[in-house]
């Protein structure tokens, strides 16, 4: 049976780094009416910024150009988020090798290859796919903790 | 991103405070360089107590700072990791070349 949706959010931002912090607070903020704990809030905001930066990074080259759109559309269906973060940038030739732990492109920088396996690790579901046109789909869910099941008294 | 430094005996004490991901890695890589260049230190602790957020950006930095330290025979350590940095930390084996150990400034 599918969850009813309660509620949508999307928001299209320039791939600039300097809009990570923002775009990572806004999907937070999205979910505050399911009272979300400390942690799934930081989990969400990690896996956020991994693909966030991803875009700013490989998709758009760090060109840091208003024109380099990056579309973030979110959906609540009860207590399960799943935000779809997209890009026409570059493009993953190679998502299965992509997504590999330690697997990166940049060579002469400083990254680990971890961005994917930090999204599948703070975030129940992860899929990555081609964008329609060019460029990369990102897609997560989160469940998060029924009221009920949190213990009571804090 | 606040870097401050704090030298006691031969253990240069590092903070980081703020945001650590892409926006601020640059300046983080290199406030970090030029405090662990001038302190003239035997061990480097740097404390993540104030580090409110950290992706994986942040691993690339500390690993490469853990690189230039090592040619120097100057071990780093990290103190007060969040709990997504700790998960991070692990899933990477950061704590392999840089302990985690315990303590404060
Ligand atoms: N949106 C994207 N567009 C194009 N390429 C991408 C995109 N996202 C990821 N990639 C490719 O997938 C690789 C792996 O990404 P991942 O986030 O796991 O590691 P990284 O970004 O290289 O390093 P880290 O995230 O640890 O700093 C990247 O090196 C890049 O080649
Ligand atoms: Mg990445």
């Amino acid at each position: 049976m599918n969850k009813k949706i309660i509620n949508t959010m999307s928001m299209t931002i320039p791939a600039k780094s300097e809009n990570e912090s923002f775009a990572r607070a806004a999907v937070a903020a999205f979910c505050s009416s399911l009272d979300p704990t400390v942690d799934e809030i930081s989990d969400l905001k990690t896996a956020v910024s991994e693909a966030v930066t991803n875009c700013v990074v490989h998709a758009y080259q760090k060109r840091q150009s208003n024109d380099d759109i990056i579309t973030i559309a979110c959906e609540l269906a009860e207590d399960m988020l799943t935000v779809k973060i997209s890009d026409h940038g570059v493009g993953i030739p190679d998502i299965k090798q992509a997504m590999q732990p330690f697997y990166t492109t940049v060579k002469d920088g400083e990254r680990s290859g971890m961005g994917f396996t930090v999204m599948q690790s703070f975030m129940d579901k992860i899929s990555v796919n081609n964008n329609e046109g060019g460029g990369t789909v990102v897609t997560m869910q989160k469940n998060f903790t029924k009221e009920a099941e949190k213990v009571s008294g804090e | 991103m606040e870097v401050l430094t704090k030298m006691h005996r031969n253990i240069l004490y590092i903070s980081l405070n703020g945001e650590l991901d892409e926006k601020t890695a640059e300046y983080t890589r290199l406030a970090l360089e030029k405090c662990m260049l001038q302190a003239n230190a035997g061990q480097i602790v740097i404390d993540l107590a104030n580090l409110s957020f950290m992706d994986s950006t942040g691993i690339g930095v500390l690993i490469g700072r853990y690189k230039k330290m090592k040619d120097r025979g100057i071990p780093i350590f990290i103190s007060n990791p969040s709990v997504q940095a700790e998960r991070i930390f692990n899933m990477t084996g950061l704590y392999k070349i840089m302990p985690k150990i315990k303590g404060a400034i």
